[in-house]
């Protein structure tokens, strides 16, 4: 500009449009934002061309590529109940809190009679977590032939619940007249690309007892999706 | 950052009656920081894309007494370790019998992309019929509904093969999941994950056995 600064001191510079922007970014980040706590394995999937979107109410089985199976379900309410019934299915207690802190965990991968301990335990420390009875996250147990198939139970139990959470919140909806939108508890599996196939067919045969047969195995997007590692 | 500088250089000029008068303009400086910080972390840790899944039905256990039927026009995909696959068409047979010869496998591989090609060159009959409705289909000739049901009927039918997928047990999953993605992009017919039986895991560890002392 010809006008020249009257003042040797720096042109003032107006930042106000610059603030209202960044503050409406931050607005927007933070209630998009959903922060989750760190799953307890970081578990890199095989990538294919499949397109469907991961349904926002899941229960999901995580596999490792030890074959250590984790349990989860999306909707808090339904893991809360899910959590009520096994600990009432296993004679396991669980106090209040213990239930409420439980539903805003991700998924776990312990046996049922060290959950409690594991819910105690600090975020940071439950990669270092020993249970009661000495063992660590080894999975949820699943063995297919003697009873103790606790991974089993969770799915029977967890997928009733996450229905009758689901057919609630839809009646509720109609009642107050409202447009509903959630849709229906579908089963997903996650499981690494190294992980070796007869531990996903366990996890499958599982489901199959169940008589649930379609799932949703989670891929990243052929061409590579950036996989961010924190433990390498 | 500058505003502040010249509000305290303009009360300093302006005499020591004006000294005392407070400058109405606040330093958003220290705010604007907050705010570009704050923006910053969103955006990192923000993610924008759900995970992709890809859908998948299993098939129903068949009731114990029940008779499994002969698969017409099957292909079997045997995965093993090191990302090998091996294949053979027709009918599992462990010895030459009257209605036909020896199973004897042959091999594929992912890397190379002869699992691409074989697929393709097996789906092409089908591909053409379906490439054929569809062009009618965009003249108009064929209603929607029609075309869909037509389509569907082409790969259903006796002439179009069915994948079987089997896997031993140093497979990995990525395996599977390529296998299954490769008959997806080829839009083959009918797919179906089966477990392994023993006569074929011996043919496969045969053929393992075999290339690994030769090499």
């Amino acid at each position: 500009m010809s006008k020249k600064p009257s003042k040797g001191g720096a042109p003032a510079l107006d930042m106000t449009p610059m603030v209202d922007l960044a503050f409406l970014l931050v607005t927007f980040f933070m209630l998009t934002a959903s922060f989750r706590m760190a799953e307890p394995v970081v578990v890199d999937p095989p990538s294919s061309i499949g397109q469907v979107d991961l349904p926002d109410n899941h229960i999901m089985v995580t596999i490792d590529e030890k074959g250590r199976s984790f349990f989860g379900i999306s909707n808090s309410t339904a893991k809360m109940e899910a959590l009520k019934e096994m600990a009432a299915k296993y004679q396991v207690n669980f106090t209040p809190e213990q239930v409420v802190k439980f539903s805003g965990l991700p998924s776990f991968g312990v046996d049922i009679k060290d959950l409690p301990a594991y819910i105690d335990t600090k975020e940071d420390d439950r990669k270092k977590f020993r249970g009661p009875s000495g063992k660590g996250q080894t999975g949820v147990p699943l063995d297919t032939i003697t009873p103790n198939n606790q991974l089993k139970d969770w799915i029977a139990i967890g997928g009733k619940k996450a229905v009758e959470t689901y057919l609630a919140a839809r009646d509720k909806a109609l009642e107050a007249n409202q447009e509903f939108k959630a849709e229906k508890p579908r089963y997903a599996i996650k499981c690494d690309a190294s992980t070796k196939y007869i531990y996903v067919k366990d996890v499958v045969k599982t489901f199959t007892d169940l008589k649930i047969y379609q799932f949703n195995l989670i891929t990243s997007l052929e061409g590579g999706g950036t996989v961010i590692n924190p433990t390498k | 950052m500058a505003e502040i500088q010249e509000g305290g250089g303009g009360g300093h000029k302006g005499g020591k009656k004006r000294a005392k008068k407070q400058s109405t303009r606040v330093d958003m400086t220290p705010m604007v920081d907050l705010a570009f910080l704050l923006l910053t972390f969103f955006v990192l840790t923000a993610t924008f894309s759900k995970p992709k899944s890809m859908e998948l039905t299993f098939p129903a256990p068949p009731p114990p007494d029940q008779k499994v039927d002969e698969v017409k026009n099957g292909i079997t995909f045997l995965l093993t370790q090191d990302d090998r696959i091996f294949y053979y068409e027709g009918q599992f047979r462990a010895a030459d019998d009257e209605k036909g010869t020896k199973t004897v496998l042959s091999e594929l591989n992912f890397s190379q992309g002869s699992l691409h090609k074989y697929l393709l060159d097996k789906s092409k009959v089908m591909q053409d019929a379906i490439k054929a409705l569809d062009a009618q289909h965009k003249n108009n000739q064929l209603a929607d509904t029609t075309f869909k049901r037509l389509v569907k009927e082409r790969k259903a039918d006796k002439e179009s093969y069915t994948y079987l997928i089997k896997t031993d047990d140093k497979a990995t999953y990525k395996n599977v999941i390529d296998v299954i993605d490769e008959l997806n992009i080829n839009v083959v017919g009918k797919y179906v994950m089966v477990d392994i039986i023993k006569p074929e895991m011996d043919l496969v560890n045969e053929k393992i056995g075999a290339t690994s002392t030769t090499n």
